[in-house]
């Protein structure tokens, strides 16, 4: 169950807005935030915000890249492999990242702190090879950079950016 | 970021910060609007935007003002604007760096769209990796609210429009216009087929246009400077305004460059971006992001403006120059991008969901020493098949393998006579899992 506050901010959301359904991204964002990804609870939960079945909100659910269907640790690792991170060594970056954390992409660390994902391009083209960590972009990327953003990113608890 | 000579979108522009409200209006913002909202008819304002030869600066390169003159006159409303913000083209990062230097830019531009087509409601479709983006977009045009700027009755002219941020979820078939108002709607994304008219028939059925926010944001330069300026500001003789120039790769400065519309290729890399990177040398460049071809060096002079590269066979795309050396495998580099769009496709049409996955095969096995002869003239034919897809995206999808086959055949070939990547032994990470 989502708490008595989320729900009603969300109705007076969903409300407001000309067609209800150009929300639910937006809901399946907050839900997701409440639970830590988008649990099978919440895809019913988006469903009877939203007046949509289950199979719909699923539907969409699946299709984008930045919702979790399944746990994900507290920070997301979107590791870059576009075109022009891969020219930089996107590879060994990817490579160091699971290393350092022991992890497999699309794994998470058993202390629920990182999850690591491949991503298409992220747009960051400039500081490549590049990163997206809760919103953030960390580029230029080396072993060493790759050390001490995990490290500053294990001592800042809770995260530096909002949640997404 | 960096910009050289010319400085129209990036007029504002600051290394440390976005541009300001007040910042913003200090160099002439909203006065465009303001005019035109008082005293121009919207269909002068899209006659002066079509003189001027604005032409989309998010893939396509469709003229603007024809866009706009899509919606018919009597069309029903609501009508409906979304200023593009997806951008997820792979090497194309220019509308990131133009929203973060002058958010209010793109927002007077959506304005001016939105009163030409008498819209009442308007989006920035944004992805999640901008969410940065996002929420300065939103709190800009909160502070554009306050001033008069958006909302009813706008600065007194009866012209209502209320804008706002549309978050995706992330996808890149959602950068397409009609996915896009799908996805809007709280649908799948997919493309409709034959590109219904989004003029006539958008957003619930109703006018909408949808354009890249580096196209909106010429528009209140050309309002207040005129179309004839605007075309005076290219180097070529078909194009119009400057371009924002995304440069990466094997260069020095990679970065954001706003240019004359029509500048050499040579000259986007040697003075913009400070020359090839120490050690490499010019091999090709996508002069577009990943859905445009290799451009092999006999077009280093070539101006980068549309009708320059269309007449050598080649699409400016977004503008986004990912520049590739002498050291750098391009079949790997193909294979790469056709990774992602296989792991892209929207899988609604089956030239798109199971051909690009044979593609990528066959690049697999000649990055991998496993290529043979016929594979060649079976990737020239699954390519061509790609223009029976559903939309853009698989005909896209194959240009960069386009490239390497009609330019670089000699490179494919090295692979299979040495039955390996001949590039491997330079220390370059090329290998790829297979799937």
């Amino acid at each position: 169950m989502i708490p008595e506050g989320l729900r009603r901010e969300l109705e007076t959301r969903i409300n407001e807005a000309e067609h209800p359904r150009e929300c639910v991204v937006d809901v399946m964002y907050a839900l997701q935030k409440h639970y830590g990804y988008l649990s099978d609870e919440a895809v019913q939960e988006v469903g009877s915000l939203l007046g949509m079945t289950p199979l719909e909100v699923d539907e969409l659910a699946t299709f984008y890249d930045f919702i979790y269907r399944e746990p994900v640790g507290k920070y997301v690792i979107h590791a870059c492999d576009g075109v022009v991170c891969w020219m930089f060594g996107q590879e060994s970056v990817l490579h160091h990242l699971c290393k350092v954390l022991k992890v497999a992409v699309g794994e998470t660390t058993p202390d629920g702190l990182f999850t690591v994902l491949p991503a298409v391009c992220i747009g960051d083209c400039d500081h490549a090879p590049s990163v997206l960590v809760n919103g953030r972009f960390h580029g230029s990327l080396n072993p060493e950079r790759i050390d001490a953003i995990i490290e500053e990113l294990r001592r800042a608890q809770p995260p530096l950016v909002k949640d997404r | 970021m960096i910009s050289v000579g010319v400085k129209v979108l990036f007029k504002n522009a600051r290394p440390d910060r976005p541009a300001t409200f007040d910042e913003y209006r200090r160099g002439g913002g909203y006065q465009a609007l303001t005019e035109a909202v008082k005293t121009m008819a919207p269909k002068e304002v899209i006659q002066k935007i079509k003189h001027s030869g604005l032409r989309g600066r998010g893939g396509a390169g469709f003229p603007a003002g024809a866009k706009w003159e899509g919606v018919p006159e009597k069309a029903p409303f609501p009508r409906y604007v979304v200023a593009n913000t997806d951008e997820m083209e792979p090497g194309t990062f220019k509308d990131r760096v133009l929203v973060n230097a002058d958010p209010h830019m793109v927002i007077e531009g959506t304005l001016l769209a939105a009163y030409a087509v008498s819209a009442q409601k308007g989006f920035f479709f944004i992805r999640p990796s901008y969410e940065m983006d996002a929420e300065l977009l939103e709190r800009e045009l909160q502070v554009a609210r306050a001033a008069g700027y958006l909302g009813k009755n706008i600065l007194g002219s009866g012209f209502s429009f209320d804008l706002k941020v549309h978050r995706s979820g992330g996808r890149y078939i959602c950068g397409e216009a009609t996915a896009q108002v799908n996805a809007i709607m709280g649908r799948r994304a997919h493309p409709l087929k034959g590109g219904p008219r989004m003029a006539e028939q958008g957003l619930w059925n109703r006018p909408t246009l949808v354009n890249n926010v580096e196209t909106l944001a010429c528009v209140p330069h050309i309002l207040s400077q005129g179309p004839e300026w605007f075309k005076a500001l290219a180097k070529s003789d078909t194009g119009a305004g400057t371009k924002l120039y995304g440069v990466s790769g094997r260069v020095n400065q990679p970065g954001c460059f706003e240019l004359p519309m029509g500048t050499r290729l040579s000259e986007i890399i040697e003075e913009a971006a400070g020359g090839m990177a120490r050690g490499s040398e010019f091999k090709a460049a996508l002069p577009g992001g990943a859905s445009t071809a290799f451009m092999p060096a006999r077009y280093y002079d070539l101006q980068m403006d549309f009708e320059p590269l269309k007449k050598a066979g080649h699409r400016l795309g977004t503008g986004s120059i990912i520049v590739f050396d002498r050291q750098t495998c391009l079949v790997a580099a193909a294979l790469n991008m056709m990774k992602f769009f296989v792991r892209e496709s929207c899988g609604l049409c089956t030239p798109c969901r199971e051909g690009l996955p044979q593609i990528q095969d066959l690049l697999w096995r000649i990055e991998n020493g496993e290529g043979k002869e016929e594979f060649i003239p079976m990737l020239r034919e699954m390519s061509a098949q790609m223009r029976h897809a559903y939309c853009a995206f698989a005909p896209g999808a194959v240009e960069p393998v386009e490239g390497l086959l009609l330019y670089f055949e000699e490179e494919i070939r090295e692979h299979m006579s040495q039955r390996k990547c001949p590039f491997r032994e330079h220390g370059a990470d090329h290998a790829e899992a297979r799937h």
